[in-house]
């Protein structure tokens, strides 16, 4: 019974942290979010809070808690307050399967640095995931405003179309691993052997749906300003309009966790072997940790690289690529990667048919697209 | 606490938010508590260790049709097309139809008694997703196949229904 309060504690304070951890990312997201639109656009950005700006993010949580807080008269009011709560909320639930590191021994307890391992751990982020809508769409139906609901209904049909692509990407990724776990699927990448190498089109077809889903540029259609004012969070104010804007930032963090995990080997660094032989496993296993968030902090550049460097899409053309282009490609990557391991080798296979595939582009480009001369 | 009063609290709140879908006034409302009930239903796949249909569950009903639900019921023009109300015949009938219903479903359940698994070949592990795989695949893969099939059949006459005709207007 001791043992069991223990990992009972060590787990409710690795939940914790993991809590903090992420909020604390996603607020100093927006900063470094101003500071790289301000590199891009050859400006300065905030520099007037603290060193650098660097209390910036302090400074935006007191203005959005301090501004009035508005309900609109003809709104559905519980709702309309539901509404950020729930993106929150699921926001911050996908973190509880992604396995932050290994197993770890601090004050006599060895437990796993993660929230919970469960056989279905992938499925559970695809889940959560496919609730995230609700509070977007909730949010624009309560707001009781037509650019909001227009908003509402643009990011439900985006989330379910790049869903079914999603879906099919992680079916490849499950191929190798035999297992819906998380922590088998970042076992089976150790020692380098990451899946980025194995699945080059599942990793692009799994990185462009997850823009799709955090509502980000090039697919940021239910916040489109210059069609929709503010789109789903027009009528919303103060600090739940705040939970909005930070449930995007955690969501790009966590989903760079995820991608981290799937694709690059989780919390797999190069020199493992010899961080563990010096220093013990719990060493390695926090510098693990270090590992997978500095992954995900990679990626949540990238987001953040792509929204200041590419235009938006069109509604149609976001359609048209989920529908009719990334789910064909991904069908194609399944159909590859099976047979690879039909033949025993993945890796070949994996290469050749994404190799192919661009051949294959680059012909029916040459043959039959017409060019317009300029 | 006992995994039993979970399972009546688990329960109670299913047929509670099970009833409020039927007696909610404002169709939204309505969906919502149905989403509701998906989750209880998935509290309750938990608890009988059948994690891989609590996540499906999740995933198909909560997460893509109860939004499809929710898109259609929004686009619609609740303050205009509210339904007529039932006149008092209809809700006689309705009320004697599902109540009779209720009373033989009530009576099939007491009088045959459905066995329970004996503890020395019950398997825990029945509901893990490796166990439904191997079931699916070797016992059962003539159905399995055949719904799939369905499946399919089902899916391209949707996209055959959704489809523009040639000449039609975009919008």
């Amino acid at each position: 019974m001791n043992l069991l309060t223990d990992i009972f504690l060590a787990k409710a304070a690795f939940i914790g942290a993991v809590f903090a951890i992420t909020l604390g990312i996603a607020a100093y997201s927006t900063y470094f979010e101003r500071k790289i639109a301000a590199f891009m656009q050859d400006r300065i950005g905030p520099d007037r809070a603290g060193p650098f700006g660097i209390l910036q993010p302090l400074a935006d949580a007191v203005k959005m808690f301090m501004k009035e807080d508005f309900i609109p008269a003809n709104s559905n009011k519980w709702l309309f307050i539901a509404g950020p709560c729930l993106s929150m909320l699921t926001a911050l639930m996908t973190s509880a399967v992604v396995p932050f590191g290994d197993t770890v021994t601090v004050g006599g307890v060895t437990f796993d640095l993660q929230g919970i391992d469960v056989n279905i751990g992938i499925l559970w982020v695809f889940g959560i995931v496919s609730l995230g809508v609700y509070g977007i769409l909730i949010g624009g139906w309560a707001s009781n405003n037509k650019y909001s609901l227009l908003g509402a209904i643009r990011a439900a049909s985006q989330n379910i179309s790049y869903e079914l692509a999603m879906g099919m990407a992680i079916i490849a990724i499950l191929l190798f691993t035999g297992s819906l776990s998380t922590k088998a699927i970042v076992e089976g990448q150790q020692n380098g052997h990451w899946n980025i190498f194995y699945q080059p089109l599942g990793f692009l077809i799994f990185i462009i749906c997850a823009f799709a889903e955090c509502n980000r540029t090039p697919f940021d259609l239910p916040e489109c300003e210059t069609e929709l004012i503010g789109g789903y969070h027009t009528e919303y104010s103060s600090m739940k309009l705040g939970f909005y804007l930070f449930a995007e930032y955690i969501n790009m963090f966590i989903s760079g966790a995820v991608m981290a995990t799937l694709y690059f080997g989780g919390y797999d660094y190069p020199g493992i072997d010899f961080v563990t032989a010096q220093f013990g496993s719990t060493v390695a296993g926090f510098v693990g940790m270090g590992a997978l968030i500095g992954k995900a902090l990679i990626f949540v550049f990238i987001f953040m690289w792509v929204r200041w460097t590419l235009p938006r899409f069109r509604y149609d053309q976001l359609m048209g690529l989920g529908w009719s282009g990334l789910i064909p490609l991904s069908m194609y990557n399944v159909v590859v990667t099976a047979f690879g391991i039909l033949i025993g080798k993945p890796f070949t296979a994996g290469i050749v048919g994404f190799l192919l595939l661009i051949g294959g582009m680059v012909v029916y480009d040459q043959l039959f697209v017409k060019k317009k001369i300029a | 606490m006992e995994i039993s009063s979970i399972w009546y609290f688990l329960s109670g709140l299913t047929l509670l938010s099970a009833l409020m879908v039927v007696f909610a006034r404002n169709p939204i409302h309505s969906v919502l508590y149905l989403v509701f009930t998906f989750f209880c239903i998935s509290g309750h796949y938990v608890l009988l260790n059948a994690q891989f249909l609590m996540a499906v569950n999740i995933i198909v009903y909560a997460g893509a049709i109860m939004v499809l639900f929710l898109f259609v019921i929004m686009m619609l023009d609740l303050k205009r097309n509210q339904p007529e109300s039932k006149s008092s015949l209809t809700k006689l009938a309705g009320s004697v139809v599902a109540g009779s219903l209720l009373v033989i479903l009530i009576a099939l359940v007491r009088q045959n008694n459905l066995p329970a698994p004996s503890e020395g070949t019950f398997v825990a592990k029945t509901g893990m997703v490796e166990n439904l795989g191997q079931l699916l695949y070797t016992e059962y893969l003539l159905p399995f196949e055949l719904i799939s099939v369905l499946f399919f059949v089902a899916m391209v006459g949707a996209v055959m229904l959704g489809k523009r005709e040639a000449g039609e207007r975009n919008f």
